[in-house]
């Protein structure tokens, strides 16, 4: 008999028939459901449309608002006020507004709710940053969102496993997002469709779990269904540093059957930048040397985390953001801002020039805190870069790292960070 | 809901994602006709006022990919799109719109075939898809998804299963 993957253990653990094969049809009940206040107050509606009256375990619920939060118009005000109204109707204690919460996906992690052999539900595609804890996040609509705030359960097609070999360690400036960035050019914007990447090897020892939910993140954005890490050291020490109760990390057997192999070696990764209109278009930071750029965005629930901050600050210490240039920077979480609060960071973004935000899903999604004029160019740590993404519809977006996000925004143009380490001006 | 569809067809190319179906601007709207008046503006911003109720489209690669949110097909249904015929499309837009009641028939032939602006038809029963004496025979759906279709959406198939629990 052949073996099985992390995907189809997990899977089977949570569904009511016990077993996963890849392709078979399962009923899955996740451990987390997760919505936000554009896809929350959609299913509540829906919620009470299927005739509910209280969802399946209110313990087990987060609702948070992120998106238009704070609240930039009247419109979103109500949506968020729906959100916690259903939270408090139902005596949901997970509800996190600005101030106490941040984007979902990081604060999920943050609260420790998230662990080896687990399964979220998020009412977000990007549910699957919760791949980097060992765990399976998996997206979905707000509708379906509501059957499994009813039911507890939703049914699922199992999907076939891509093995990700990971080797090697990362050279100055290459990250997380790099490894991402790279694998989607490889295999295209649904190169994954109907998979689960499966990330594993030696090169997770020189991935911070950061990193790792960097890479997680933009799992969508090949296609897959869902993504998951092996479980090391390194997630074992973070469920115990966020309190999330011990579990044995879920590994795939020895013959395990895999759709595909692909292998990265970290150590020969440059930095790269995605150009618009696809994640899938990525490219060597040197290609786009002298690109200008108007607007530059290190935040989203991909990169704004304190790993991301602290490369931020490296750069921008002593220097400015260049003239004609504008800088935003959105740390993650609540936590996460007071963590650069009390490391100096924030000061040192302000004092070059750079806006801090409060903790919100904002201009990368187009909402709010940053939106571009017809004809403007951002570069931005986010995930996205569709047509019109973060504002008018011919205003364009490219994806990198915090380093190079950063050392565009110093130079006015995009540049390998590097180049703006060497010039003079940052302080030791 | 009824399982015969007909409509004029309009063409779009590979991924088309959620974001230019209804740009994130309009995310805090639930009000269908308001989401509407968006339906397709980050592409083709003509698009509402040439589709008419009963419209098919035809579309490529992964159609739908991107964000999961269901204000892309709550807006695609109040323009009055009654059907997709795609190459391929994004796994929480295919679940999204199965969901809401948007048949989404998966059929590389047809959705490269179909003529821009002539009526087609297609019949869920046996996934045909027709147009001017041409016939093409899309992926057949599972289970699940019929069963979904075939009550109407999710809401009355959970309404169906907390009844009868």
């Amino acid at each position: 008999m052949s073996g099985r993957t992390i995907t189809e253990k997990i899977i089977a653990a949570h569904s009511a028939e016990g077993a996963a094969v890849a392709g078979g049809i399962v009923t899955l009940r996740p451990d987390v459901v997760l919505l936000n206040d554009v896809s929350g107050p959609l299913a509540f509606e829906q919620f009470d449309a299927m005739g509910a009256t209280r969802p399946f375990d209110p313990a087990r619920i987060v609702l948070v608002a992120d998106h238009f939060a704070p609240a930039p118009d009247i419109t979103a005000a109500g949506a968020i006020a729906m959100t916690r109204d259903f939270a408090r109707r139902h005596g949901i204690a997970h509800f996190y507004e600005p101030g106490r919460g941040g984007i979902e996906h990081t604060l999920l992690a943050e609260l420790g709710m998230v662990g080896h052999g687990g399964i979220v539900f998020g009412a977000d595609s990007h549910t699957c940053t919760a791949g980097a804890f060992n765990a399976l996040g998996i997206g979905f609509g707000s509708t379906d969102l509501a059957g499994a705030l009813a039911l507890g359960q939703l049914w699922m097609r199992v999907p076939e496993s891509i093995r990700v070999e990971l080797t090697g360690t990362p050279g100055p400036y290459v990250t997380g997002k790099d490894v991402i960035l790279e694998l989607i050019r490889r295999i295209s914007s649904d190169g994954a469709a109907d998979a689960s990447l499966e990330f594993g090897g030696p090169g997770l020892d020189a991935l911070p779990m950061d990193a790792r939910m960097a890479i997680a993140n933009m799992a969508v954005e090949a296609g897959a269904d869902t993504c998951v890490f092996e479980g090391d050291a390194q997630s074992g020490a973070d469920m115990a540093r966020r309190g999330v109760p011990a579990a044995p990390a879920v590994t795939a057997d020895a013959g395990a059957t895999y759709r595909q192999r692909i292998a990265i070696d970290l150590g020969a990764l440059s930095p790269l930048v995605a150009k618009p209109p696809s994640p899938a278009a990525g490219v060597p930071v040197e290609a786009l040397r002298g690109q200008k750029v108007d607007q530059v965005y290190v935040g989203n629930c991909s990169n704004g985390t304190m790993t991301d901050l602290r490369q931020v600050a490296e750069l921008l210490r002593g220097r400015q953001v260049a003239p004609g240039v504008r800088m935003v920077v959105v740390p993650a979480t609540q936590k996460i801002w007071r963590q650069a609060l009390a490391e100096g960071l924030l000061d040192v973004f302000a004092e070059a020039g750079a806006a801090v935000s409060p903790p919100t899903c904002g201009a990368c999604f187009g909402g709010h805190m940053g939106i571009l004029a017809a004809g403007e160019t951002a570069i931005a740590t986010t995930n996205r870069n569709y047509r019109g993404r973060m504002g008018h519809p011919e205003s364009q977006v490219f994806l990198a790292n915090a380093w190079v996000a950063t050392a565009a925004a110093i130079a006015g143009e995009i540049v390998p960070p590097g180049e703006v380490a060497a010039m003079p001006g940052g302080a030791a | 809901m009824s399982m015969t569809f007909e409509g004029r067809v309009h063409r779009f190319g590979d991924e088309v994602n959620t974001d230019v179906i209804l740009p994130g601007r309009y995310l805090a709207l639930r009000d269908p006709a308001e989401l509407g008046r968006h339906c397709l503006e980050g592409l083709d911003p003509g698009f509402v006022q040439r589709v008419r109720p009963g419209d098919i489209l035809a579309v490529g690669r992964n159609f739908g990919c991107g964000s999961s949110r269901e204000h892309a097909v709550i807006a695609l249904k109040a323009a009055g799109v009654s059907a997709i015929v795609a190459v391929s499309a994004a796994r929480i837009f295919f679940r999204n719109a199965v969901n809401l009641g948007l048949p989404v028939i998966l059929c590389p032939e047809a959705a490269l075939a179909l003529r821009e602006g002539e009526a087609a038809r297609i019949t869920l029963a046996d996934m045909a898809v027709e147009q001017g004496g041409q016939r093409w025979q899309g992926l057949p759906l599972g289970d699940e998804v019929r069963a979904i279709l075939a009550a109407g959406g999710l809401v009355p198939r959970v309404r169906q299963a907390l009844a009868a629990a």
